[in-house]
């Protein structure tokens, strides 16, 4: 048993159940009760939150299924805040909101199933390597050793913050989940740690030079990037490919820990993530993918008041590995669900209602959340990151809802899906008109200090391209394209040839279901070179009807010639179509 | 849809404590007071002069019980009524004694059968399955329905809805489904629940689906336009605890088909107004999308186990309008949607899908080579990608004639033509294999020009489209 788990229970603090209506329990009489303890409700035990107290009365969010729960039923304190067990057996596993293991859980959750630390389910015994030796001096964030484990992922055992001194005793090899693995300055320090979920866990400062995160997609990579330790929110409608884009960012982004929390969810989709990552393969590190990735799993059917709080779940595991030095990221499908279960519960407990009825403190509540990400400089002197990626839900795909306002005014990044284009397959369906990317301008430095100067001319100049087919294309619906001038004819060629040759990427196709940058840079400029080509025939006079006649599918068929790295094959495609547009006459 | 009036036997439970102190009635909620050692969500009784209805609580305060009544409060003279709290939540027998049966929202019987029994009672709002014990679906459900077979293929475990339109034949397609699903090799059996249908409707479901019924291989349970409303929140749960029963502790493979969701969502708002809820969306409750989840999210399969519950939800579209709350919260929950459009139907194509609007999202992982044909996934994807085409071409001609189009454009008008004769359209009782639904979409490509085909490989094109004794290229 670890520190806190085994301190003993204060005397019981009991009082009774006076009202339940779903998720909501209001109880009297728990003595001295706080905000935030959670209290073990009715025979079952079911964990409740204390969110409210009013004199006697304590409000309670119940993280479980209440049926059967009674009026008069007692209501025990237990004078603990919500913890989870922060540990090495995450990596490769998934969890429920109350961040308990679900690979050891029954087929069906019923709320009586046994909690985080029952017997058995922390049995496991891992190998500590110790990186000090007794005697030495540690501050806090210091690495007082590793644990080896399945992925490449290394695991970090740290000095607790608020801990430093001489280290008196330091374990090494076998240790239990649970096991002391270091004294140090009088005070026990465990393989696994116990941590209040809901709070942020500290560190040293905030860095602000942006660095980017690569996705692997183009869209993003090259258009709208997101940077480490920023916050990113993809918005759109049913089927639009939120999902599909957030498991691909998850599979192939260059973090070192991804955190996929499915918030309100399908468990189809949690089984597929699980099956997936288990069969892909790590190209960074030969690994397998899952094994760099922890999963909390709280589907639609789930009880509500977890989906809540699976979103803390997920960020302060992220901020878990973070401490240890790692870059995380955090990827939340999806928000708005989460939103749905404050609005809920806010609801039922009565509070006046703002904007199609969410509490008035959302605005506040997505802001701390989306504010947990960031780059910092770990307790440790490490730079790490997390980065937290959301995906928005809006009702009837309508933008002006108050989740996606909102997050649009937090987040650093905004990919909008957009639905027509989903409709007509193009996948992943990010607008460029609807989306931005606030670090654009410091990550186009990054790029000119890592060897790319051209990075930030060459989103412009695409950007504008596709604009102005946009602009063109509702204009030759009208009037037919054959009445546009021959220039004007080339633009809408270009757009289709961005669209289809660069933006689109097919996830299903093993070349192209991710993209290094420099294979993605070389897409582009085949694009803008081919299209500089057709203006310059245009120029010599050439017909745009026989510049429409040229094949351009190997333009577009480019990204799948060659493998997710291979950016030589696209050059040789460059030269052959240059050439050809040469000989247009 | 009534029935005979009796109360099914199992929703008797044992004698317990009579409250007659009601102290309101609001809507279909009656408010109970004296109530001591009630649980929450347990399952009550209403005791009246004709009869006995049934309830479940939805808040406890003090000493008061709020209760929603099913068959609604009609009637109910609050110094005449009885309750008593059944000390449980609300369980149905489950077992094969449903299968050939025909019973009404409530389970009780409409055939003239006795009550239904069975090994045990379950909760209808059953347990969540534990999403790392699922098993990603990955076989095919054939409907012999040549639009979905071919072009959203349904897999076992999914849940693909009908989005429909008032006077659309959706119920038609629904009870074909019905009737024709198979799966290869497995047990395949049907629950068909139906919501707030009219007796013409139900008389016609009941025909339609009484082959399939009389085999033993089907349950239908009936809550008609009459009945009550708040009745139809009991049929969908109903019907999915006995599906899953079948299908995870007797390994069938059971698609259940839930017709008009947009009725159960009417029975949800119902009770959230007059718990004086604060709506979200049009009167909506906010917890509508969970609720909805907590009937779709029962479909699945589990690891290492045999059986799958496969739903099929219908709805028709207020208005047509794809962004009303019930169609919307649908899509954010199920995975893909079949579309029918009026436009479709007033070309004379049965069923009208609209191909373009609809999506299969698991259709990859449950069609294709070693599922369904190897030439499936990219006939369909050619299929697809030619037909928007042809909608451009047919834009075109409504710009500038259909004679001032140039050759290719005209090929895609006549494979429009092609494809929804020899494909898309389809006799409400006809039932097509897959061999026959893919070979009639080779067909339909054969008007294309061969260079328009860049979805299909080289080899596969000989196949099927350049080998006369193959029948194939008859067109
Ligand atoms: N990048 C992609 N490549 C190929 N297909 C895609 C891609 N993105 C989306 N799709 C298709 O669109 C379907 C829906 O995508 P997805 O599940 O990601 O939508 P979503 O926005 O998450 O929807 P919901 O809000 O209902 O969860 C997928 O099943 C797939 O068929
Ligand atoms: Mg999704």
């Amino acid at each position: 048993m670890d520190a806190v788990s085994a301190s003993p229970t204060p005397a019981a603090r009991v009082g009774r159940a006076v009202r339940v209506t779903g998720p909501l329990i209001e109880a009297d009489g728990v003595p001295d009760v706080a905000m935030g303890e959670i209290l073990r409700m009715g025979a079952g035990g079911i964990s409740a939150e204390v969110v409210g107290v009013d004199g006697a009365r304590a409000t309670m969010q119940a993280y479980e299924y209440t049926g059967g729960l009674r009026v008069g039923d007692p209501a025990a304190g237990t004078g603990q805040p919500l913890t989870g067990l922060f540990g090495p057996g995450l990596l490769g596993h998934a969890f429920d909101g109350l961040m308990r293991p679900l690979s050891s859980a029954p087929l069906w959750l019923r709320p009586d199933r046994p909690g985080d630390d029952a017997d058995g389910i922390r049995s496991h015994r891992w190998t500590f390597v110790p990186a000090v030796a007794a005697g030495d001096t540690v501050g806090e964030g210091d690495v007082l050793g590793t644990v080896p484990t399945t992925g490449a992922v290394e695991h970090r055992v740290l000095t607790p913050a608020g801990c430093a001194g001489t280290v008196e005793r330091i374990a090494a090899g076998e240790v239990g989940e649970l096991d002391a693995v270091a004294r140090v300055s009088g005070r026990d320090v465990h393989l696994s740690e116990r941590w209040p979920i809901r709070r942020p866990r500290p560190h040293r400062e905030r860095l602000t030079d942006p660095v980017p995160l690569h996705t692997g997609q183009r869209v993003l990579d090259l258009f709208f990037p997101v940077a480490r330790g920023a916050a990113a929110a993809v918005t759109g409608g049913f089927g639009t490919g939120k999902t599909m884009l957030l498991q691909q960012v998850a599979k192939w982004c260059d973090a070192d820990v991804i955190v996929y929390v499915g918030c309100g969810e399908r468990g189809n989709e949690m089984a597929d993530v699980l099956d997936d990552l288990g069969r892909l393969v790590d190209a960074r590190t030969g690994g397998r993918l899952v094994d760099r990735t922890v999963v909390v799993a709280n589907t639609s059917n789930m009880p509500m008041m977890a989906r809540e709080l699976s979103i803390y779940t997920g960020v302060s595991i992220a901020e878990y590995f973070r401490d240890m030095g790692h870059d995380a990221v955090v990827i939340a499908d999806s928000t708005s669900r989460w939103a749905e279960a404050l609005r809920e519960f806010a609801n039922r407990r009565g509070d006046l209602p703002a904007e199609e009825g969410f509490p008035a403190d959302l605005a506040s509540e997505l802001a701390a959340f989306y504010e947990r990400a960031g780059r910092v400089t770990t307790l440790g002197g490490q730079e790490a990151s997390v980065t937290v990626i959301g995906a928005v839900s809006p009702p009837g795909g309508d933008m002006s809802e108050p989740v996606t306002t909102i997050s649009q005014r937090f987040v650093r990044a905004m990919w909008m899906l957009d639905r027509d284009l989903a409709y007509a397959r193009h996948y992943p369906a990010v607008h460029w008109s609807g989306s931005f990317a606030r670090d654009a301008a410091g990550l186009a430095r990054w790029q000119t200090v890592h060897g790319d100067p051209e990075w930030a001319q060459r989103r412009a100049r695409a950007l504008e391209v596709l604009a102005e087919a946009d602009r063109l294309e509702s204009l030759a619906e009208v009037i037919g394209v054959s009445s546009l001038p021959g220039r004007e004819r080339v633009v809408v060629l270009g757009g289709r040839l961005l669209r289809e040759g660069v933006l689109a990427q097919n996830a299903l196709h093993p070349n192209d279901a991710t993209c290094a940058d420099a294979k993605g840079a070389a897409l582009l400029d085949l694009v803008l070179d081919v299209i500089d080509a057709c203006h310059a025939a245009i120029a010599r006079g050439v017909s745009a009807t026989a510049l429409e006649r040229v094949d351009m599918g190997p333009v577009i068929r480019a990204a799948q010639d060659g493998g997710p790295e291979d950016a030589t094959a696209i050059a040789a495609t460059r030269e052959r179509m240059l050439d050809a547009i040469r000989r247009v006459s | 849809m009534s029935g005979d009036g009796r109360a099914p036997s199992w929703a008797a439970g044992e004698p317990r404590v009579a409250h007659r102190d009601v102290q309101a009635i609001r809507g279909p909620l009656l408010v109970v007071g004296g109530v001591d050692g009630v649980g929450w969500d347990e399952s009550a009784q209403v005791a009246t002069e004709e009869g006995v209805r049934h309830g479940l609580v939805l808040e406890l305060d003090g000493d008061q019980a709020t209760v929603q009544v099913f068959e609604g409060t009609d009637g109910l003279v609050p110094g005449a009524i009885e309750v008593r709290f059944a000390g449980s939540p609300l369980r149905v027998p489950v077992g094969a004694g449903w299968l050939g049966r025909v019973c009404n929202g409530r389970g009780a019987p409409l055939d003239g059968g006795p009550p239904v029994t069975g090994d045990r009672l379950e909760p209808v709002a059953g347990w969540p399955m534990n999403p790392v014990d699922r098993d990603p679906p990955h076989e095919p459900v054939l409907t012999g329905v040549s639009a979905i077979d071919a072009l959203t293929t349904l897999v076992r475990g999914q849940k693909l809805p009908i989005f429909s339109v008032a006077g659309l034949p959706h119920l038609a397609l629904a009870t074909q489904i019905a009737a024709q699903a198979t799966s290869a090799g497995t047990r395949f059996r049907v629950v068909f629940a139906a919501m707030g249908l009219t007796h013409a409707d139900i008389a016609y479901v009941r025909d339609r689906l009484e082959e399939r019924t009389s085999s033993g291989e089907l349950v239908l349970i009936l809550n008609a336009a009459d009945d009550p409303a708040i009745e139809r929140i009991l049929t969908p749960r109903l019907a999915l605890t006995v599906a899953e029963h079948l299908a995870f502790d007797d390994g069938a493979d059971v698609l259940v088909v839930l017709s008009d969701m947009t009725n159960y969502a009417e029975a949800v708002r119902e009770v959230s107004a007059a718990r004086r809820e604060i709506p979200a969306r049009r009167g909506y409750p906010g917890y509508l999308y969970s609720d909805l989840a907590s009937l779709y999210e029962r479909c699945g399969r589990v690891r290492d186990r045999d059986g799958s519950v496969t739903i099929v939800p219908v709805l028709t579209m207020p208005a047509g309008d794809i962004t009303h709350p019930v169609p919307d919260l649908t899509g954010y929950i199920t995975e893909g949607q079949i579309v029918l459009s009026p436009e479709i139907a007033a070309r004379g194509v049965y069923p009208p899908v609209d191909t373009l609007g609809s999506l299969s999202r698991l259709m990859r992982h449950g069609a294709g080579a070693r599922r369904t044909r190897d030439d499936h996934l990219d006939v369909a994807a050619q299929v697809l990608a030619a037909l928007a085409r042809a909608r451009q071409s047919a834009a075109l001609a409504e710009l500038v004639g259909a004679a001032a189009l140039g050759e290719t454009d005209r090929s895609y008008l006549a494979y429009r033509e092609e494809l929804e004769r020899e494909l898309l359209d389809q006799g409400d009782a006809e039932s097509r294999s897959l061999e026959e639904t893919l070979d009639r979409a080779w067909t339909a490509l054969a008007t294309l020009p061969r260079q328009e085909l860049t979805m299909l490989s080289p080899e596969m094109i000989r196949a099927h489209l350049e080998l006369p004794d193959e029948g194939v290229d008859d067109a």
